[in-house]
């Protein structure tokens, strides 16, 4: 059709754009209405399954810093902080937790050699 | 009448044929449904397929999903060459024509307001990725593996300290990326928003579905008069050297989806 002269042409994958593309505006973007078969695609389990890995977790993004289009209210950013805090939790335990390591591994490097010693003394004393 | 009606767009009538060969959902041809100063694109699709138990199956398949999408969008197109379109949600069915029109009649207003809105605009995606490298790779690797909060607790090089100045640094390099990444975005979006009537930002896509190397960074729709569609498409292309180590990518044009909604 030569109307299709009036656009420039579809570009970057053009007709291929890939289909995360096409799932995204088909099904998250587009007019809502009710029609007589009545089906709401968010209850639709799997679907919603599959719309969470269409789009990419927020979560992730705030953990990599990402957060400048705060200001759009559908991205809030408390679950970015929430992740930043639950991050800093698990290394302060971590650290915890290798510390404690390292306290009984040379507690426990001491003791055996304190031992023998103590019953050197013993047998000397 | 046999066969329920898939409603695919509502708009303005145009005036010319659909082409001939256009098929659409269930591999049939959309028509023209016309009532009042409105049009619904519908395509009669088969019950076994379209009502509500078959339907709800069927959306739990990635595969006829996917071919339906594709198949919706192909309509879509194809209205968005001729016309600016009114996208429907996938899936929007009605039993016969004469829901079809009532359901025209009711939001009628709703309808022609939008549709005067999004006259003579169509809509551009524009994504930032960022090019995965070595180093990010093994960053992600490392990530994924869930060796951040349980590495083995005897390891030799596993002074808590290393650890934290390890992780520190590994941090920073990324903190920098980002930043670069970011500060890269918002001016693109900056820039392109100069042509656009109006813009979305989308939460990144996953790779996982998408199968685009590199991570999702910027997804943004743009709301572009025709008119100017040929600058903004040029525009996008000049930036798009002028970021090492990210790929600017442009899909388009699309019938205006992102801004079809009444809040929009």
């Amino acid at each position: 059709m030569t109307t299709a002269q009036r656009l420039p042409d579809p570009y970057g994958n053009g007709g291929g754009a890939n289909l995360a593309d096409i799932l995204e505006r088909v099904l998250d973007k587009g007019i809502v209405i009710a029609g007589d078969i009545r089906i709401n695609l968010l209850d639709i389990e799997l679907l919603t399954i599959k719309l969470r890995l269409i789009v990419a977790s927020v979560d992730k993004a705030k953990e990599m810093g990402i957060d400048w289009w705060e200001t759009d209210p559908q991205l809030s950013s408390r679950a970015g902080r929430d992740e930043l805090a639950r991050e800093n939790a698990e290394l302060r335990a971590h650290v915890a937790e290798l510390e404690g390591a390292r306290g009984e591994v040379t507690a426990g490097d001491r003791q055996p050699a304190e031992k023998p010693q103590k019953t050197e003394k013993e047998a000397q004393g | 009448m046999s066969g329920l009606r898939y409603v695919y767009a509502v708009c303005r009538p145009f005036g010319t044929p659909l082409p001939a060969q256009l098929t659409g959902v269930a591999g049939v041809p959309p028509k023209q449904l016309v009532h009042g100063d409105l049009v619904a694109v519908v395509g009669q699709v088969p019950a076994e397929d379209f009502a509500e138990g078959p339907l709800r199956a069927h959306l739990e398949d990635l595969d006829w999903l996917g071919a339906t999408a594709r198949a919706h969008q192909n309509v879509i197109d194809a209205l968005t060459v001729v016309t600016s379109p009114l996208p429907l949600r996938l899936a929007t069915v009605f039993r016969d024509d004469s829901g079809v029109r009532s359901m025209l009649e009711e939001r009628e207003e709703t309808f022609l307001r939008t549709l005067d809105r999004l006259d003579g605009r169509v809509e551009w995606g524009v994504k930032v990725y960022s090019e995965p490298t070595e180093d990010a790779g093994k960053a992600e690797a490392a990530e994924g593996s869930g060796a951040r909060p349980a590495s083995p607790p005897g390891r030799a090089a596993g002074s808590g300290r290393d650890y934290l100045r390890q992780r520190r640094n590994q941090r920073k390099e990324s903190e920098e990326k980002w930043e670069r990444a970011e500060e890269f975005s918002r001016r693109l979006h900056e820039s392109l928003s100069g042509y656009a009537e109006d813009t979305r930002i989308h939460a990144p896509q996953n790779s996982a579905l998408s199968r685009a190397p590199g991570r999702n960074i910027l997804n943004a729709a743009y709301l572009v008069p025709r008119t100017e569609s040929e600058a903004f498409v040029e525009l996008v292309d000049r930036t798009k050297d002028d970021a090492p180590g990210l790929r600017v990518e442009l899909t388009g044009p699309w019938a205006a989806y992102s801004f079809s909604g009444e809040d929009a």
